[in-house]
């Protein structure tokens, strides 16, 4: 195919999404072309991240008769992070971004999500931002893709999916790109331009091919240019196992260096209903290597962004049959970035006391999940409150801002 | 509009060949469910309970190894290149069948079932169990009753494993009482969520909770298989869904009562009859298809084969070509069949052959071979899996796979007609011809959305 052609065939994909950007909801009257510099990176922990045993209320007094084989504190090898809560110690790569200020926690957060319990719906109200009243397309659709919408001049690279896990916290009439490090496409130019005739008429077919043709070239180039470092290089080699989700946060870092301000991938494995003092090591390990992939990778680009690793929804405050957490309601929001105003853990604590509990089992939510994320796009993307509460997240009450970013 | 072969073939079976004509109609698909299961004939695959010596073998030594015993290392060396070798086999011989066999109505179904009672062998022990939990739990049962399936499903080492059960105790047990523990609620969810009512089902939490006491005492360790341990079991009666069950001296048979009243259940019907429909006929299928297919099952008591008649025989199942894709398993054996390499010596091959013609593509194409994220299984929507890396991952097999499988490779005029029959447009008949060599015609023809789509 030539340049031209093989132009025209990417536009032609491209053309659907890029009407999708309606008018900004901008807070001010600076109405950029741009959808601003920083960057959002939403890793969404599937299983249910037991945030009681990763940010640990070893100030609570009664968490060691709850959990007797989920040992907290400091005395058991966790990181005091302020006198009350530790980090556990799994996470002790993270430390040193706590003292510089770039991690944060909050606690005792959920999505509208109550009482089924259930993984799948549980992530899809965390991916979809609505509650339990919300069914339709709307539930279908995610709220990073609704933000879009918000955004002033976006293109289908602006935001970007990343890995074989489908994301539906992406998904919906926005264009977004979607790529897993590990995918190779070599095609002549005649086979390409075949290719395109017969998607032309098949939508599905069309966008997906056009958008995979033009990455492979992206990369192809990428691979070549001295701007990429050699940690970008690693993420086009073949991955797999504990190593993915290293290559999913430099290839979205390496996107994040261009034109892309939202990323978002998976990391999974959370789901310790058994052994989860055992559990915890790999996962631990996933996310706390991603986090600092994003960090290395973006360089400079560190100071204006922010990472939201979130959950659907927390596990039982006791600890089950088989040394390990059923799954629960109130859980916990990882927040890194060069953005964040300080180290802290954020939250309305309940504490753990019978009484305090939700169905006298879980952590008690005191804060929706979504107001954190809500916030950090407005700080970060000066997006406003009305089209926050109403579009975004429809029916959300924001509430006071929580301060997390500087 | 394609005729009714193409549709048999097409979206009911493994696609069409070569080698074998297509099945009629929808006569011709139920007629193979009556006939003998050839297919697993030709291509044997062991049930669970002969591979579990080996596992439970396996399992002791590594215990033995990470504990610091002393243990034959060579032994357990060539344990682990037995079950690695005996899963590629087991594996190969699963696909194979719709790759090779006549009718693959059965394949599609068997499919279809062991996505619904999604299970993972996560353990190294049971590395690629899965292949034999499938061909023993829910085989023998796709054209029978749903509430044998559940059964045989349910009280399955895999699923016992897979799901937690094996660390559910009654609080109200000996065990529970001396050790402390309790239940462990997964695989009631499941049970009721993603294998019988459904999401929105008519069940509360109150119904999870009672049913994860009912089921306590349903356990399986590998050096045994599954086991009733009256130890574990909650003691008295429990009360799921309206009705109470046991109460007397706890026994398997308290739960095998409840999965029969679960199989019939009018949301159990409901459920599994837009499941199909949505699975074979599209994502957002008829209600008159749903409710027929599900009225059907409910006056057979639960049978299969009546909710299978019901939903060949009603004329949405014949229409609107094309509104579901192909999952990347799907997608390769119809291309494998459409090929139509040699079936010597397909179950043999080496690890890097298999991997680089089947199981690593499939990854790429977004999924890991009986690795789904989770228990609900993979995805229906089309949407789901023609991504941007999804299909790059569809183009890269079809551009390289005929060249790697063939010797000889067909003229793509020719193989249009083979692999796609009327289903074909003019467009990719036009593309087939127009191409510069055989391979890339072919390759067109196999990223099409015609030959991906069904």
């Amino acid at each position: 195919m030539t340049a031209t052609g093989r132009r025209q065939f990417i536009k032609g994909g491209l053309s659907l999404g890029c009407s999708a950007a309606a008018f900004p909801w901008l807070t001010g009257m600076t109405l950029a072309q741009v959808p601003g510099d920083n960057r959002l990176v939403v890793i969404v922990l599937r299983g249910a991240m037991d945030g009681l045993d990763v940010v640990q209320p070893y100030g609570s007094g009664v968490i060691a008769a709850l959990r007797p084989g989920l040992p907290a504190g400091p005395e058991s090898g966790a990181f005091d992070l302020d006198g009350y809560f530790s980090l556990h110690p799994r996470f002790g790569d993270l430390m040193p971004l706590w003292r510089a200020g770039e991690l944060a926690f909050a606690h005792a957060v959920s999505t509208p999500y109550r009482d089924r319990r259930s993984h799948f719906d549980g992530q899809d109200m965390l991916e979809a931002g609505t509650g339990p009243d919300v069914t339709g397309p709307l539930a279908r659709e995610g709220w990073l893709n609704r933000m879009l919408a918000g955004l002033p001049g976006t293109t289908a690279d602006t935001a970007f999916a990343v890995g074989r896990d489908r994301m539906r916290i992406l998904a919906g009439p926005a264009a977004v790109r979607s790529w897993s490090p590990d995918t190779a496409l070599e095609l002549s130019d005649p086979a390409q331009q075949l290719l395109q005739a017969v998607y032309a008429e098949d939508p599905l077919f069309r966008d997906a091919g056009a958008a995979a043709m033009e990455l492979a070239r992206a990369l192809a180039l990428g691979e070549e240019s001295p701007g990429m470092d050699g940690m970008a290089g690693n993420a086009m080699a073949g991955v797999a196992g504990p190593g993915e989700s290293d290559a999913l946060a430099s290839f979205a870092a390496a996107r994040l260096r261009e034109e892309t301000r939202i990323a978002a991938f998976s990391i999974s494995g959370w789901d310790t209903h058994k052994a989860q003092s055992r559990g915890m090591a790999p996962v631990a390990a996933r996310l706390s290597r991603a986090i600092l992939t994003l960090k290395a990778g973006l360089g400079p680009l560190w100071a204006r962004t922010t990472v939201l690793a979130m959950t659907e929804f927390g596990r039982t405050v006791r600890q089950n049959g088989s040394g390990g957490t059923d799954h629960g309601t109130g859980g916990l929001l990882i927040m890194a970035g060069g953005t964040l105003r300080d180290a802290r853990v954020h939250g309305d604590w309940p504490g753990l006391d019978e009484a305090a509990l939700y169905d006298r089992r879980d952590l008690m939510p005191t804060a929706d999940v979504r107001a954190y994320a809500a916030w950090v796009m407005r700080g970060a993307f000066g997006l406003d409150r009305s089209a926050l509460e109403s579009r975004v997240f429809p029916g959300l009450d924001m509430g006071a801002d929580p301060g997390v970013l500087a | 509009m394609p005729a009714a072969a193409t549709y048999a073939a097409i979206r009911f079976g493994t696609g069409l060949s070569g080698r074998h004509p297509p099945p009629a109609g929808g006569d011709a698909l139920l007629a193979e469910l009556d006939g003998p299961d050839r297919a697993a004939e030709r291509f044997p695959v062991a049930g669970f309970e002969a591979r579990r010596p080996v596992s439970a073998e396996f399992l002791l030594l590594r215990r033995a190894m990470k504990s610091g015993e002393a243990l034959d290392r060579e032994r357990l060396r060539s344990l682990t290149r037995q079950m690695r070798e005996t899963a590629r086999r087991d594996a190969l011989s699963y696909l194979a069948r719709g790759v090779f066999a006549a009718d693959t109505f059965r394949e599609r179904l068997t499919y279809f079932w062991a996505d619904h009672f999604t299970v993972r062998a996560r353990a190294r022990s049971l590395r690629g169990t899965v292949t034999n939990y499938i061909e023993d739990a829910i085989r023998p049962h796709l054209a029978g009753s749903f509430g044998q399936m559940l059964t045989a499903v349910i009280t399955h080492p895999l699923m016992i494993i897979y799901l937690d059960q094996q660390n559910s105790i009654g609080p109200g047990s000996k065990v529970g009482r001396t050790k402390g523990k309790g239940p462990n609620e997964n695989l009631a969810r499941e049970l009721l969520e993603l294998h019988s009512l459904g999401a929105d089902g008519p069940y509360t939490q109150a119904d999870v909770q009672q049913l994860a006491l009912l089921l306590t005492g349903l356990t399986a360790r590998l050096q045994s298989g599954t086991v009733f341990m009256r130890t574990r079991a909650e003691p008295g009666a429990e009360t799921v869904l309206g009705r109470d069950y046991g109460g007397g001296r706890a026994e398997l048979a308290d739960i095998e009562t409840f999965l029969a009243d679960l199989a019939v259940h009018p949301a159990t019907a409901r459920n599994l009859a837009r499941k199909l429909a949505v699975h074979f006929v599209s994502d957002t299928p008829d209600p008159s298809l749903v409710e027929h297919v599900a009225a059907a099952y409910s006056e057979g008591g639960g049978d299969l084969r009546s909710a299978y008649a019901a939903l060949l025989e009603h004329p949405a199942a014949w229409r609107d070509f094309g509104q579901k894709a192909k999952r990347p398993q799907e997608f390769i054996v119809s291309g494998l069949r459409a090929l139509d390499p040699p079936a010597q010596g397909f179950t043999e091959q080496k690890r890097k052959d298999a991997e680089r013609a089947v199981f690593g593509p499939m990854a790429r194409m977004g999924q890991k071979f009986q690795q789904p994220g989770g228990p609900d299984g993979w995805p229906e929507e089309p949407q789901a899996w023609i991504t941007p890396q999804g299909l790059a991952a569809r183009i890269d097999w079809a551009m390289s796979m005929p060249r790697t499988l063939l010797s000889d490779l067909p003229d793509p005029r020719g193989f249009v007609d083979r692999a796609l029959g009327d289903a074909a447009s003019p467009r990719l008949r036009w593309a087939a011809a127009a191409a510069q060599n055989r391979w890339e015609g072919l390759g067109v023809i196999l990223a099409s959305p015609d030959f991906n789509r069904r």
